[in-house]
């Protein structure tokens, strides 16, 4: 059954990959869809099965790799953390699948787009059932190939394919971490085998090694590289950049891959890899600032923002920033239960927001929305549920995530997870006014949009609507459903060993002080008023605030200057460096000595080679008697010598 | 010795002499009427030649005082020259039907060449030697000329014969040496005298060195190789193709019998000798082909870079090597054989084309031919899995056995360089502008032979383990 659903997304895309043209679109669509949902009813019966039942187990399916003292299984690991993840990927997975069929329905290349989400689909399920850090990054890789793809899937749009590469590129900086980790874990322990490497880390914690006569602790240096990796997945600050450009996809993409499952690869791993983490204090307190500083910088942005899309985009890597430092403070239960809630409740805002653009034309500037309600009620309504859920509005699933990560980062009692509970109930602010901010500039107040499309715009169809249905369903209860198991009191039963956590900072976070637990809810009515009165009351308002405070809000819009900076820094240079080694180094000194130089010189032996021929018939014999002669004279001194 | 078991060893040339000579005689009273027939009798003379050798008796036989010998190594041999050797006559069939050769001696002197050329392999003294030497030599000297109103055609025979008389020559003066300093011209003999006398005359050496160079000149090995761009391209393409198999695995056999059997001993005085005529051959048959235009001198650069190869085996003078030297051989034949067919087909408007530039475009104007002369050239460049990768790979293997590295390297390194005027050629023919097409139907013969040769060729991986055990039995007689 595990097979099942980790490949039947794979026969499904395989099948529409290879087939897909000469199949039709409807097969295609068929043959990729069906399999998804079959998948995602297993995948919910094995949470259950594993998760509440406990029966994790391992299935070891092949050897893939025996090298010398490198020996690798291809196995499928399930225990309760990946059945979480695979009930999530899955579940959600499915929706997408069945919503791109409407989505997608006036694209010429529908087989290949269900095909890639299928592949993706499967590239995740085998990140998520590794038991060893390669099978891992094979996954990693393999999702990371099928986001480029899907980013730059209309690879007739050079924004798009430029979105693509700059998604590719970032993300392998982040790779670039992720393997040194993978390289050192080996050089430490010698296997590459989860267990074995969990089971020998407390030994070699505290162990240091040297390098450029620095002597680095060894597990220490292990977390801070392979955390770099999950920032590239997961678009934490500084390798954040590829994630609003990735936008370009398609919508579907971007709720499944873009906000739901990929990058939140990297708040998986790390919780997976807790034993290893739970030895770098030092790293985890990085965590804790990467994770509250980006939760904070992202909201900043996505209240700029007038691109619909781009808001919630800037709002997935805020809610990422939370995850990240709850991991951070380990709390990793909060982390995983707020990444399967903001699955459910960012995939729904995403779609709906695709629902909109769908029914606006591919319009998806909120300046050119409003009034939009009148129209399309259940995706304005699901879209509400969507944000509730976001702001934490009390009893909505991101309420009971987003409290328990809050909670734990103020019961660390740290320097650091102070800051990260500050910056968290800032960012709750600001996420609940540009959620509102969006709803009212696209569902309420009068309409911007021109008579002609607003009067075209319609609601989507039911194959859209249903998946929309769905994640609403979850995004209203998965919180409330899962809360006890994921962080109650049935913690310990729930998780037992796919997590380790030497001190239950869950428990404390359940006895911290009153006014901790109603502040986020508190800010998130602030935060919800402020925009009612700001585009609803006086719609004038932002427009002189802005003019107040113009320095900063540039500042913010343009998204602090990180993409600038990155082109001044490396991509210019990078490219000046470039053309230089393909204009000089290249082209003059390896191609002019090198292919051309051999080339030539080749052609010049052959040309004296074959003017030696003259075609007479003494010159040849006396070829011949110089030859016997060299060669027994040769002969003869070499005999003699 | 029983004049019974003398002539039991011989049966299979004893048939070919008197074969050849019944065809002489029913020839020369029919008149050229009879070339067809005589043709066609002469392929099945070979063929039942080769039933005979098969038949021969087994394990080692020698004959005539110790003048003539059969063993596996002769058998292997002489089985593979006459292959190619009927093959090439098949291919002549429709050739010298259109273009008016109809000499009925054309196959005659194909027979006592062949006749020649198998006493060679099975000579056991340096007298018979050489006669089996000259009997194929002069056969091939008429055979080349054999166009006598054509200029380059008799250019060609005239070429072959004064350099092949100073070869003789050359090859006579160190046998002669051979005799004076060592005193028995028989293989056992000179193989017993070294066996005890580690430190051979140094008259010995030179006559050794002279030996070595007669033989390179039948091998076209450089710098004894002038002739062979010239006869290659002068002589009538059956010719040519004919030239490039049967002579080449009859030297060569009887190359690695003279090397490994009476000089077996001094294999540290010839080693060297053989590493540079091989070293020089593969970068001359390489370089060389470089700037040829016409595709039957091209292929004379290549067989001389093939013999080169060849020669690697014989260098490192192990029983790996002369494993390697006889399967490189049985690739060697179908390789060419199959090549040579497809130059045959080349024709337009009732003229043989040599030009390679005319070849541009062939993939779209006869796909079938395209596909064929690719897999001959993808195979002549060593790509695997085709059988000329495994000629190549055998060769070398023996070479880095015998610690021959730089010659490995080199030969490396000259494939490649060749590989890019074989590769050339299926450039020319996928992606190029199409010249003007071929005639159709270039014959029936030559379709079938290309077709076989192309399977053996691209299916060879299969058959390689029985060609294999064959040659490394073949091989284990000579040490």
């Amino acid at each position: 059954m595990i097979e099942l659903a980790v490949f039947l997304p794979l026969a499904g895309g395989l099948i529409a990959g290879i087939f897909g043209v000469r199949m039709g679109d409807r097969a295609a669509q068929l043959v990729t869809v069906i399999p998804m949902l079959i998948a995602a009813i297993l995948s919910s019966y094995l949470l259950w099965h594993v998760g509440i039942q406990g029966n994790e187990r391992t299935i070891e399916l092949f050897t893939w790799i025996d090298s010398g003292t490198l020996e690798l299984s291809w196995a499928l690991r399930v225990d309760t953390l990946t059945a979480v993840m695979m009930f999530v990927v899955n579940v959600v997975s499915s929706m997408v699948h069945v919503y791109s069929v409407g989505y997608m329905s006036h694209d010429p290349h529908k087989p290949r787009f269900m095909a890639y989400l299928s592949l993706f689909t499967f590239f995740m399920l085998a990140l998520v059932t590794a038991d060893n850090f390669v099978q891992m990054f094979f996954g990693w890789e393999g999702v990371g190939l099928m986001s480029y793809l899907l980013i730059g899937f209309w690879s007739g749009r050079p924004s798009a394919n430029a979105a693509a590469i700059k998604a590719f590129v970032v993300n392998r900086v982040g790779d670039f971490g992720f393997m040194l980790g993978i390289f050192g874990v080996f050089f430490a322990f010698g296997t590459l085998d989860f267990d074995t490497v969990f089971a020998a880390v407390p030994e070699v914690a505290g162990r240091t090694f040297s390098f450029l006569s620095m002597e680095l602790d060894i597990v220490t240096t292990l977390c801070f590289l392979l955390f770099i990796g999950a920032m590239g997945k997961s678009a934490q600050i500084g390798l954040h950049t590829w994630l609003p450009d990735a936008m370009e996809g398609p919508t579907p993409v971007s709720a499944l891959i873009h906000a739901a499952t990929m990058v939140t690869a990297g708040v998986f791993m790390v919780v997976r890899l807790s034993p290893m983490f739970e030895f770098a204090p030092i790293a985890l307190t990085f965590i804790v600032f990467i994770g509250g500083s980006t939760a904070f910088f992202a909201a900043t942005i996505g209240l700029t923002q007038f691109d619909i899309k781009r808001v919630i985009a800037y709002s997935t890597c805020s809610q990422l920033g939370y995850m990240f430092f709850a991991v951070g403070v380990g709390a990793y239960p909060a982390a995983i239960f707020h990444l399967m809630t903001h699955a459910f409740f960012k995939a729904l805002l995403f779609l709906g927001a695709g629902s909109v653009i769908h029914g606006m034309d591919d319009e998806q500037d909120m300046r050119k929305m409003g009034g939009l309600f009148s129209k399309m009620k259940v995706t304005a309504s699901l879209m509400w549920i969507g944000s509730l859920a976001l702001a934490g509005v009390p009893f909505f699933a991101g309420f009971w995530s987003k409290d328990v990560i809050l909670e734990s980062a103020f019961a660390a009692h740290t320097g650091m997870g102070l800051y990260a509970f500050w910056a968290g109930i800032a960012a709750a602010l600001m996420t609940a006014f540009y959620s509102w901010r969006l709803l009212f500039l696209t569902f309420h107040g009068r309409t911007r949009a021109d008579d002609h499309t607003f009067d075209h715009a319609h609601e989507s169809p039911p194959v859209m609507i249903l998946p929309l249905v769905v994640l609403a369903l979850g995004a209203i209860f998965s919180g409330w459903l899962a809360a006890d198991y994921f962080v109650g009191h049935h913690l310990d039963e729930f998780w037992r060993s796919s997590i380790l956590m030497t001190h239950n900072i869950i428990e404390e976070a359940h006895h911290v002080p009153k006014w901790v637990k109603f502040l986020p809810i508190v800010v998130g009515a602030v935060g919800i008023v402020l925009a009612w009165v700001m585009y609803i009351a006086k719609p004038g308002w932002p427009a002189k605030f802005v003019a107040m405070v113009r320095p900063i809000h540039s500042f913010v819009f343009n998204k602090w200057f990180f993409d600038e900076l990155y082109d001044r820094i490396f991509v210019r240079p990078s490219f000046v460096l470039g053309r230089g080694l393909w204009k000089s180094g290249d082209g003059a000194v390896i191609d002019g000595v090198g292919p051309d130089g051999i080339a030539a010189a080749a052609k010049d032996i052959a040309g004296r080679a074959s003017r030696m021929q003259s075609g007479f018939v003494y010159h040849y014999a006396f070829a011949m008697l110089i030859g016997l002669v060299l060669l027994a004279s040769w002969f003869l001194f070499g005999f003699f010598g | 010795m029983n004049i019974a078991v003398d002539i039991s060893a011989i049966w299979p040339e004893l048939f070919m002499a008197v074969a050849a000579m019944v065809m002489l005689m029913y020839g020369a009273f029919r008149g050229e009427g009879a070339t067809r027939f005589v043709t066609w009798a002469g392929v099945l003379v070979l063929v039942v030649a080769a039933l005979l050798v098969l038949a021969g008796p087994a394990g080692k036989t020698t004959a005539f005082n110790g003048q003539f010998v059969v063993d596996a190594f002769a058998v292997f041999a002489k089985v593979l020259l006459i292959a190619g050797a009927a093959l090439a006559l098949i291919l002549a069939q429709p050739y010298n039907m259109r273009e008016d050769i109809k000499q009925f001696e054309y196959p005659i002197l194909i027979v006592f060449a062949v006749l020649g050329m198998m006493m060679m392999v099975s000579a056991n003294d340096l007298l018979s030697l050489y006669v089996g030497l000259e009997l194929q030599s002069l056969a091939l000297y008429v055979v080349a000329a054999i166009r006598r109103d054509n200029l380059r055609s008799s250019e060609a025979g005239l070429k072959y014969f004064v350099l092949g008389a100073l070869s003789s020559g050359i090859l006579l003066y160190g046998m002669s040496l051979i005799y004076g300093f060592a005193g028995t011209t028989s293989f056992d003999g000179l193989a017993a005298a070294f066996a005890t006398d580690s430190d051979a005359p140094v008259g010995v050496i030179v006559g050794l060195v002279f030996i070595a160079a007669g033989l390179a000149f039948k091998v076209s090995a450089v710098p004894f190789h002038m002739w062979t761009p010239d006869v290659y391209e002068g002589a009538p393409t059956p010719v040519t193709a004919f030239f490039a198999v049967a002579p080449k695995i009859a030297a060569m056999a009887l190359f690695v019998r003279v090397m490994l059997e009476p000089f077996g001993d001094l294999v540290a005085e010839w080693q060297q000798v053989i590493w540079f005529i091989s070293l020089a051959s593969m970068i001359l048959g390489s370089f060389a082909a470089i700037v040829q235009t016409n595709i039957k001198r091209l292929m004379a650069y290549s067989s001389i870079g093939h013999m080169g190869f060849v020669l690697v085996g014989l260098a490192a003078g192990n029983e790996t090597g002369v494993q390697g030297i006889l399967l490189y051989l049985t690739i060697y034949v179908f390789m060419n054989i199959g090549t040579f067919a497809c130059i045959l087909a080349m024709r337009r408007q009732g003229r043989m084309v040599e030009d390679i530039d005319q070849l541009a475009g062939l993939s779209k104007t006869n796909p079938y031919l395209a596909a064929a002369l690719a897999v001959f050239m993808f195979s002549m460049a060593g790509i695997p899995p085709l059988a000329g990768f495994f000629a190549k790979f055998y060769v070398f293997l023996a070479a880095i056995e015998a610690g021959l590295y730089v010659l490995t390297v080199v030969g490396l390194l000259t494939s490649v360089v060749g590989a890019y005027y074989y590769l050339r050629i299926v450039k020319l023919m996928y992606f190029d502008e199409p010249a003007e097409a071929f005639d159709r139907a270039p014959g029936r013969e030559i379709t079938v032979i290309v077709t076989v040769t192309g399977l053996i060729t691209m299916f060879f991986f299969i058959g390689l383990a029985p060609v294999l055990d064959g040659a490394e039995a073949a091989a284990a007689v000579l040490f």
